[in-house]
């Protein structure tokens, strides 16, 4: 990607690197092992700057672009998919609507804080019943007058436990389906506002991931993120951006399991040589580093689009979709150069063929990728 | 606190071969750094300044390439890079750079001077003393911690190789300081976001105005007779010993080569 980086981008890209081989890569085995949020990391990143990155200084952002957030969950992955998600789930799922949709007060008093890191941020759109079909929503907002009564639950919501601040859709007009969605700005704290099951994940397993339980949560009128009944389209807008983040997610997957299969096969020897000799080991790896660059490709054009104010849906879509099936067939086909011992827990490559899979299916599995791209074809061919 | 830090930017030796032929440092295509002594020194200035106030300036003498250094070097906090750069300076040994950098100095205003100990490229530890000294000012080298600062004084920790001295020094004065005085910060996204906000200001010798006499491969005492490569030997043991210990070892061991005669 080296033609689209300018000295800035190098420079952070150097930075990140520092950052990740110092603080991020001694703990992920742990992190994973233990299934621990690592929040002492997630402390570091906003002292850096990394909680706000592709937002301007004016907002209380680091003034950095989409090219540079995209670099930062890549390198971020490439050790550990858990603190990458944590990043991704925050700037994209939270940070991002509140900076687009929100009022001048709402940015004041929640996105401020959130761009410093000095709150976390998640999402919830996901329901027990409402997953790629997301008409199906259950939640709901009553208006009381002076604010909104908000009644549901929420599944599968990233950094939930350890977030601060929730960006939620919530029905406002039940009759009405997708056109009756709103979206609210929660805080941890209010009342009715609970932590449901953490679920135990095959993969990222320190990320947190909950279930939300609202039971009649007051959320002043002011909290409304955006129109009323336009909730749905926030929502589909959002994660549009998302998937530029999980789509770097697998990238950064996929190249740290390069990294780990490359310094195995040297050391590795079978025959009387090193298996990095076998014309087998030189062409499976060139097969994955070839497929991983042009995973990057794609993520690098969707982020490029969107920092140039131009179209990026379908382009990000097939960033994440292509990203995600190549990190599984890399952490796959490099898990097999290491033989029996990538099978055991001693090495990092079977945790990174756990934390690939997850990249298919959130924020939109491959088959809603294939239902987004193809939607765009159908309105550019008629 | 004005404060300003000598620093140089040094081909990365983890990453370095020796010509044999030759006897010099394969330099091409060797990725460059912040020499790690240099970078304490800017991290103890960092630190001086967040709890003191004042202003940390970056000096360097090198190549232009240097400039990219610089940047780094904002990207971590600094308020202020000067490049002293000309073509007339190359060749300079260590007395002509440090005539060059007590030179640049003098033009600024300063309370203190940190200079790392020494260049992983050279290994002098020759810089900063000798700046120091055309300054005209105390210096303390061999920093290991610097304790605290006030009234106009630095309490500071010089390291020796078995024992620290615990030493005070008034302002304005020069330290060297040594890699494990601290750990550098990282670069911060705003800093780097916000790099075009930030000029390296270029120092040549049309403005330190110095005799070509005192500067480049002419100003420089220092003639290089022979360099070579020492083996190691493969028969080499390791032990790992007290120093009191290593010295018993050695004399032991000489005294049985010897026949009992050392």
């Amino acid at each position: 990607m080296e033609f689209v980086m300018n000295e800035k981008h190098r420079l952070f890209d150097k930075m990140l690197k520092e950052f990740v081989e110092k603080e991020v890569k001694p703990i992920a085995k742990d992190v994973d092992e233990e299934e621990r949020f690592p929040e002492e990391t997630v402390r570091k990143m906003a002292e850096y700057g990394l909680m706000g990155i592709p937002f301007s200084e004016e907002t209380g952002g680091s003034g950095g672009d989409m090219v540079s957030y995209m670099l930062a969950v890549m390198r971020l992955s490439q050790a550990c998919a858990t603190t990458g998600v944590v990043l991704s789930a925050h700037t994209s799922l939270c940070a991002w609507p509140i900076s687009e949709y929100g009022t001048d007060a709402q940015k004041q008093k929640y996105l401020k804080p959130l761009l410093k890191g000095e709150y976390l941020g998640a999402f919830g759109l996901t329901e027990p019943d409402a997953g790629t079909d997301a008409s199906m929503q259950k939640t709901i907002a009553v208006d009381k007058g002076d604010y909104y009564e908000i009644s549901g639950s929420k599944f599968f919501i990233t950094n939930a436990g350890y977030a601060d601040i929730y960006v939620i859709t919530a029905l406002t007009d039940p009759e009405a389906k997708t056109r009756g969605i709103s979206t609210f700005i929660l805080e941890k704290d209010m009342e009715g506002f609970t932590i449901g099951k953490k679920e135990m994940k095959m993969g990222i397993r320190g990320s947190s991931t909950c279930e939300l339980i609202m039971d009649k949560v007051k959320v002043p009128k002011t909290n409304l993120l955006g129109r009323l009944n336009k909730g749905f389209s926030v929502a589909m807008k959002t994660l549009d951006g998302g998937r530029i983040g999980i789509a770097a997610q697998a990238v950064g997957i996929a190249k740290g399991a390069i990294d780990e299969a490359y310094d195995y096969v040297k050391e590795r020897k079978q025959f009387g040589k090193a298996i990095a000799s076998f014309q087998n080991t030189q062409f499976t790896l060139a097969d994955l580093e070839t497929n991983t660059e042009a995973a990057l490709l794609l993520t690098v054009q969707a982020a490029l689009l969107k920092d140039q104010g131009k179209p990026f849906a379908k382009q990000a879509a097939m960033a994440k979709l292509h990203a995600a099936q190549n990190a599984m067939n890399v952490t796959t086909r490099a898990l097999q150069l290491f033989g029996g011992y990538g099978f055991t827990r001693e090495y990092d490559i079977e945790r990174m063929m756990r934390d690939a899979k997850i990249t298919e299916i959130y924020e939109g599995t491959n088959e809603a990728q294939k239902m987004v791209i193809s939607g765009h074809m159908r309105k550019e061919r008629g | 606190m004005n404060i300003i830090v000598l620093v140089k930017q040094v081909p990365d030796t983890t990453e370095m071969n020796i010509d044999k032929e030759t006897g010099t440092l394969i330099r091409k295509g060797v990725p460059t750094i912040v020499n790690p002594d240099d970078l304490a020194g800017v991290e103890a200035a960092l630190n001086l300044k967040e709890s003191h106030g004042g202003k940390v300036t970056v000096l360097s003498m090198g190549p232009p390439q240097t400039a990219s250094m610089l940047k780094e070097l904002y990207a971590r906090g600094v308020d202020e890079c000067f490049l002293i750069s000309d073509r007339a300076f190359a060749g300079s040994d260590t007395w002509a750079t440090s005539k060059i950098l007590s030179t640049a100095i003098n033009m600024l205003d300063y309370d203190l001077v940190i200079a790392g100990r020494q260049a992983i490229d050279g290994d002098t530890a020759q810089v900063g003393p000798q700046v120091a000294e055309f300054l005209n000012i105390p210096q303390i080298s061999y920093i290991e911690s610097i304790d605290d600062y006030k009234d106009n004084t630095l309490f500071v920790s010089k390291a020796y190789e078995t024992y620290s001295v615990k030493m005070k020094c008034k302002l304005p004065c020069l330290i060297t300081t040594l890699s494990g005085l601290n750990t550098p910060r990282y670069m911060h996204a705003k800093h780097i976001f916000n790099m075009d906000a930030k000029e390296i200001s270029m120092l040549t010798n049309e403005d330190l105005k110095l005799e070509k006499s005192v500067i480049g491969l002419k100003g420089s005492p220092t003639k290089v007779f022979k360099t070579s490569v020492k083996d190691v030997q493969k028969d080499t043991v390791k032990l790992r010993l007290s120093p009191e210990e290593a010295a018993q070892k050695i004399l032991d061991t000489l005294q049985k080569e010897d026949g009992g005669q050392a």
